[in-house]
């Protein structure tokens, strides 16, 4: 075997994930083109529409929201080793989770209490959703991948049975929950603007941005700066090793997926608390796998991640946009793009990584040559 | 339960159950050789649109099942140049490709047929009918027995008593020819089968390609028989059902089978059950029926009852030493 070359850290954390985003660009340029789009009238109106005006910004960061807290949850659990691809139903029951908190409590309580309430139920049913998985993977050996995938289609089946049966409005033929009171609330950016007297155009754009940078920096100090999180990190990079080192690795993937679990739970605050105000069914919408994408291209650290949310937010929000400004152009292109970026940065990470490692030494033996 | 309503229920089973089967069959072939295939769903759905498309244009049912196993293929040979070739992460290959299809067969349907993504209506050249019809009409009249197996069994299409005939194929090929034996040892001690001589590689790219082959088929029927046209995502999570099924069948193509037949009854008893109200237990939850495949293999994987033995090698890429 050839002895993989170790690349310069500039080139792991930048070059690479932007050769890998520029791969999965080009592909979805010659999609474009077959299907008769210019590429670079495109590219030209997504950026405009997703960073060209206030509501456009807003937007993106909307996005960018919920995709901070997918992206967190796939790398606190690839940290652990694992790979976590239930985002999506604990996302979905973390929805559960708001919609229970809000409907029997927010006619009583005030918002300042009723908003850590709502933020502290979404965790804990993501949480829980996600301890099942993981602790069927630790005790009796299931296979977390295949258990995660399943209790998506499972938190689908509850979250659908619950909204057509006792959480469903009478009288509401859509299966969504009543309205929640005022105080459940998440207020939005142009609310809290308003109230300082700035005018801000109305977008779903609330205040669990904020919310999302606070798990992001919180994510980064678990991980990296605490000693539970190193011990998170060596069961996830050396098993054995860690076993040796005393860490009891049962513990420690029951751990990284609950948080896992809290984190992808925290969409909810985003999309329930702060847009839709009720519960509906089908409020996540692939963020959960929006997830794994934002954990690769952000290199499944909490900096990239929130860039590469970001990234995100502004290609689903031009992507919405461009649905608008160019006939025939479909916001699905924006879900292809994300399957190639996950093909090129995940997959396929091994096919660029060493290409530029044989460069690197070829480089390097150069100047000894000479 | 009357003779009509039984050979109804025995129908539907069936029906929902060749996709299941088809695609179940796919699945269980790469991961007896080792690889992981959580794309099945979106080979199933890109197959599916390439049928549907290549269908409406040409008119012709050979030309469509072909392109539809062209992509199939195509699809299983960049899983093997990912995975098996360049070592790339199995699970996260199988994502990429299931929302890549997603995306791809939306952006390409609204393009090319603009309707919303959905793709006309394929003619009936390139549509399947019963495979028996009049035999079918002849049993009906038998007293007893009669309308359930003519409703039940004779009238369906090629594909329904293909799946059939192809889970005795899976079977014969991998316990009784040397390809098979091959195959599952590369899946369970990919070093043995190096050092016999035979290229791991090479099993796993044809295990891939034998795959994609089926996955191909499971995506032509819900096109050619299922439904009337291409609907975006309207493989609706069969995909990741099949890999419960096979799960649940241990990775063999008999239990695989078993297996999708139970989930597909299941699935027929609950559209069967929607909005029915049963005395004592009022509204029946058809939620709760439609989750018990999952269910059952979380308990099953759980080791619960049973055991759910996955090829050994299954996930990790083979290196040669050199």
């Amino acid at each position: 075997m050839t002895q993989p070359v170790e690349l310069p850290r500039w080139m792991d954390l930048a070059l690479l994930p932007a050769i890998n985003l520029g791969l999965a660009l080009l592909v979805s340029a010659i999609v474009l083109v077959i299907v008769g789009h210019d590429p670079g009238q495109v590219l030209g109106l997504l950026i405009k529409g997703a960073f060209g005006s206030r509501a456009g910004l807003s937007y993106t960061l909307y996005y960018a929201t919920t995709f901070v807290f997918t992206g967190l949850a796939v790398a606190v659990a690839f940290h652990g080793g694992l790979f976590n691809i239930g985002g999506e139903g604990q996302a979905m029951m973390g929805g559960l989770g708001v919609a229970l908190a809000a409907l029997a409590f927010a006619e009583r309580l005030p918002a300042w209490v009723m908003l850590p309430l709502l933020v502290g139920a979404a965790m804990l049913f993501g949480m829980l959703w996600a301890a099942v998985p993981a602790a069927l993977q630790a005790w009796r050996g299931s296979h977390i991948v295949i258990t995660t995938i399943m209790f998506n289609s499972l938190a689908a089946a509850l979250l659908g049975y619950l909204l057509v049966g006792v959480l469903k409005e009478p009288g509401n033929m859509a299966p969504e929950t009543r309205a929640f009171a005022d105080s459940a609330r998440v207020p939005g950016l142009h609310e809290l603007l308003g109230w300082f007297g700035v005018d801000w155009p109305k977008t779903p754009l609330n205040l669990s941005a904020l919310l999302a940078l606070a798990a992001a920096v919180g994510v980064y100090l678990a991980l990296w700066k605490s000693q539970p999180g190193y011990a998170l990190r060596a069961v996830g990079f050396a098993p054995e090793a860690a076993r040796y080192a005393g860490i009891a690795p049962r513990v420690q993937i029951l751990r990284s997926m609950m948080l896992s679990g809290a984190l992808a739970g925290l969409v909810a605050v985003n999309e329930i608390a702060g847009v839709q105000g009720r519960l509906l069914a089908e409020f996540v919408a692939g963020a959960g796998f929006a997830g794994i994408a934002v954990a690769l291209i952000g290199r499944n650290h909490p900096t990239g991640i929130v860039l590469a949310a970001i990234l995100f937010g502004a290609l689903y929000q031009g992507g919405a946009e461009l649905a608008f400004e160019i006939q025939g152009f479909s916001r699905e292109m924006v879900f292809t793009l994300q399957g190639l970026i996950v093909l090129f940065a995940g997959a396929m990470a091994q096919v660029a990584a060493p290409a530029l490692g044989r460069l690197v030494k070829a480089l390097r033996r150069e100047p000894a040559h000479g | 339960m009357d003779e009509v309503t039984l050979g109804t229920v025995l129908a539907s089973t069936l029906r929902v159950s060749t996709p299941l089967i088809l695609c179940a069959l796919a699945g269980t072939l790469s991961e007896r050789s080792g690889v992981i295939d959580l794309g099945l769903e979106g080979k199933m759905l890109l197959a599916a649109f390439a049928a549907a498309s290549t269908g409406v244009v040409s008119g012709s049912l050979v030309l469509a099942l072909l392109v539809a196993m062209l992509v199939g293929v195509a699809l299983s040979m960049l899983h093997g140049y990912a995975c098996v070739s360049h070592r790339g992460d199995q699970v996260v290959l199988g994502m990429a490709i299931t929302m890549t299809a997603a995306g791809l067969t939306v952006v390409l349907g609204i393009a090319w047929f603009k309707q919303g993504g959905q793709t006309p209506p394929l003619p009936d050249a390139v549509r399947l009918g019963p495979l028996f019809p009049g035999l079918m009409e002849a049993v009906k009249g038998v007293a007893l027995v009669g309308p359930v197996v003519a409703l039940g069994l004779l009238g369906h299409d090629a594909f329904v008593y293909a799946a059939f005939a192809l889970v005795a194929l899976v079977w014969w090929l991998l316990y009784r020819t040397r390809f098979g034996l091959r195959l599952r040892a590369t899946g369970e001690n990919p070093a043995m089968v190096d050092a016999a001589g035979v290229s791991v590689l090479k099993m796993r790219y044809q295990a891939l390609a034998l795959n994609g082959v089926l996955s191909a088929l499971a995506g032509a029927y819900l096109v050619m028989a299922q439904n009337p046209s291409f609907i975006p995502n309207m493989t609706a999570g069969r995909g990741y059902m099949a890999l419960a099924a096979m799960i649940f069948g241990k990775w063999h193509p008999l239990g695989a089978l078993a297996a999708c037949l139970l989930f597909g009854f299941l699935e027929a008893v609950a559209i069967r059950l929607q909005g029915v109200t049963v005395a004592g237990i009022g509204q029946v939850p058809v939620q709760a029926i439609q989750a018990l495949p999952y269910l059952m293999t979380v308990v099953l994987l759980a080791g619960f009852i049973g055991r759910a033995n996955a090829p050994k090698a299954l996930g990790t890429p083979y290196i040669k030493e050199r």
